[in-house]
């Protein structure tokens, strides 16, 4: 499926799928997750990513296909748009020992590497919403985890801190090398690093780099014309260069392109910034 | 020290305060607060029921609350009727059918005032055993499981992908509250329990800056209450349970003037 996995391969997903109710959740899902990979799920409200992220996660066990994970797989979760309550006192510190006990030393470090040190002692309530995403990827990587689920990072989150949220992904994955699942309804910004998107809708109905899924006539079919036009693509533009179809290239160098080398023309709209 | 009434009455209100202050913070928490009182009022029902089969009434009272709560999850999942609804239906159906029931029991004197306002100045030693006893019990599990709670009230799916399991926790919340109204129900009645879990957590919200800290201090608000509501029913000759209640909403109402606001939740000025 992708090439380009190099490391231990984390989660395999063959042909998975839920029911629930007699209801299918989600079907026909082939995934799999290695270390140093990113891999986002796209697609509306209800389309399944969230079935499939839990079943990847092992949350769900799924009721079709086959869902393998490496033995001891350790999940770091950075749940979407966290609401805590002004009724629950929460420090930063406190937060980050919610689900393990660390050390002062391990959680300096873990929040000075997402640049949130200083916060250390603010209550988790007066945080903005990028900080408090900041904390959040602490808290999910002071438990080291092989692989990172982010359910939604950006949401409530302004385009520049988007941009540097995206920019902590491609550094926590560089310097990690933790397998990332990134879950997404919000398509204006996919990150180009992902190496393989995942469009869903009850079942995968197209998958492979950014560029080539946002050209792929089952994208367009499923979110409009126009939702080619905003998808944004977030690119990192120190450490690669662009092939001038809009895909990627530098790190991993050949790209599989499931759907055709074919447009070549709105490349100008990739950098719409 | 414990011969006379009154001094058996502070011994068993403490001893209970020491457990409801934390596991109301949960309650407040979690807005479980309807959830208590619905519970605490199908306590009545278990005291009916109790009577009716001639078992200790502490279980009885327990068995009832936790089928209530189990009654309210399976409803939930049945996607019909709001939690909010289901709550009053099942808050004042238990409570009204608990009332029946004892209406029923004539042939035993049950005096329903005790059970529905409570009488803390009538406990005996065998009642404290079972504060003492079943309230050890509680905060040893609270404090066993503590993490796990936590991080199932911060954010259940965050704990249920971290490898916890949130629903777990939940059932184990309910089946503490049940225990907590079963030995509590004495002392204040079932009309007054949830206030002992919820005023004490709310006061020491603004007095914490950790959930540890406020399981501590809602702790020592439920005895001030206690030691203050029961001297103060000695002084003025009022009703001992209500007593509790009022002196805890005075404590609240005095740490609303405590400006703790920004006391917690400070940043650093320096670094980057």
């Amino acid at each position: 499926m992708d090439m380009r996995a190099k490391g231990e391969t984390l989660i395999t997903l063959i042909n998975a799928g839920v029911k629930s109710g007699g209801r299918v959740l989600v079907e026909g899902v082939d995934l799999s997750i290695a270390r140093g990979e990113i891999v986002t799920l796209i697609g509306p409200n209800g389309s399944g990513k969230s079935t499939t992220a839990k079943m990847a996660t092992g949350v769900l066990k799924p009721s079709m296909g086959k869902v393998t994970r490496k033995s001891g797989l350790r999940i770091g979760y950075v749940p979407q748009k966290l609401s805590i309550d002004w009724t629950l006192p929460l420090t930063v510190e406190r937060l980050m020992t919610l689900t393990g006990h660390f050390s002062r030393a391990e959680i300096d470090a873990a929040l000075a590497a997402v640049g949130a040190g200083r916060l250390l002692h603010a209550a988790v309530q007066e945080l903005s919403g990028g900080e408090f995403q900041r904390v959040l990827f602490a808290r999910a990587m002071i438990r080291k985890p092989d692989l990172l689920v982010l359910d939604e990072p950006v949401q409530g989150v302004d385009f520049s801190g988007e941009v540097a949220l995206y920019e902590l992904v491609r550094q926590i994955r560089d310097t990690t090398q933790a397998g990332i699942l990134m879950i997404s309804h919000d398509l204006h910004v996919v990150m180009a690093e992902t190496d393989t998107v995942i469009c869903l809708n009850g079942h995968v109905c197209c998958r492979g780099t950014p560029a080539a899924v946002k050209r792929s006539p089952e994208y367009l079919a499923l979110f409009g014309a126009r939702a080619a036009d905003t998808l944004a693509i977030y690119e990192h533009h120190h450490d690669h260069e662009h092939h001038d179809d809009g895909c990627v290239v530098g790190r991993h160098g050949e790209h599989e392109h499931p759907h055709g080398h074919v447009h070549h023309d709105n490349l100008a709209q990739n950098h719409a910034r | 020290m414990l011969g006379d009434f009154f001094s058996r009455a502070i011994v068993a209100g403490i001893g209970l305060a020491a457990v409801t202050g934390p596991l109301g913070c949960f309650v407040v928490w979690r807005r479980m607060a309807y959830f208590g009182d619905t519970m605490a009022h199908s306590a009545l029902l278990g005291v009916a029921i109790s009577i009716l089969l001639s078992v200790n009434m502490t279980l009885g009272v327990f068995a009832v609350a936790a089928l209530v709560a189990g009654a309210l999850l399976l409803l939930q999942r049945q996607n019909t009727l709001s939690t909010d609804a289901l709550l009053g239906i099942l808050s004042h159906s238990s409570l009204a059918v608990g009332l029946v029931l004892v209406g029923f029991l004539t042939q035993i004197r049950i005096d329903l005032m005790g059970f529905l306002f409570g009488d803390i100045l009538a406990v005996s030693m065998e009642d404290i055993a079972i504060i003492y006893g079943g309230g050890a019990a509680i905060l040893a599990l609270l404090a066993l499981y503590w993490r796990p709670l936590l991080a199932a009230t911060v954010s259940p799916e965050l704990a249920e992908a971290e490898g916890l399991n949130p629903e777990v926790s939940r059932i184990l919340l309910m089946l503490l509250m049940a225990s907590v109204i079963a030995i509590a129900m004495k002392l204040v009645g079932v009309m007054l329990i949830t206030s002992l879990l919820i005023i004490p957590a709310a006061t020491a919200r603004r007095l914490s800056a950790t959930p540890e800290m406020m399981a501590v201090a809602a702790a020592g608000v439920g005895v001030a209450a206690v030691v203050g509501g029961l001297y103060g029913s000695l002084t003025w000759d009022t009703a001992s349970g209500p007593s509790i209640v009022v002196a805890a909403l005075l404590i609240f109402l005095v740490s609303l003037a405590v400006p703790t606001a920004r006391l917690f939740g400070r940043r650093e000025s320096h670094g980057a």
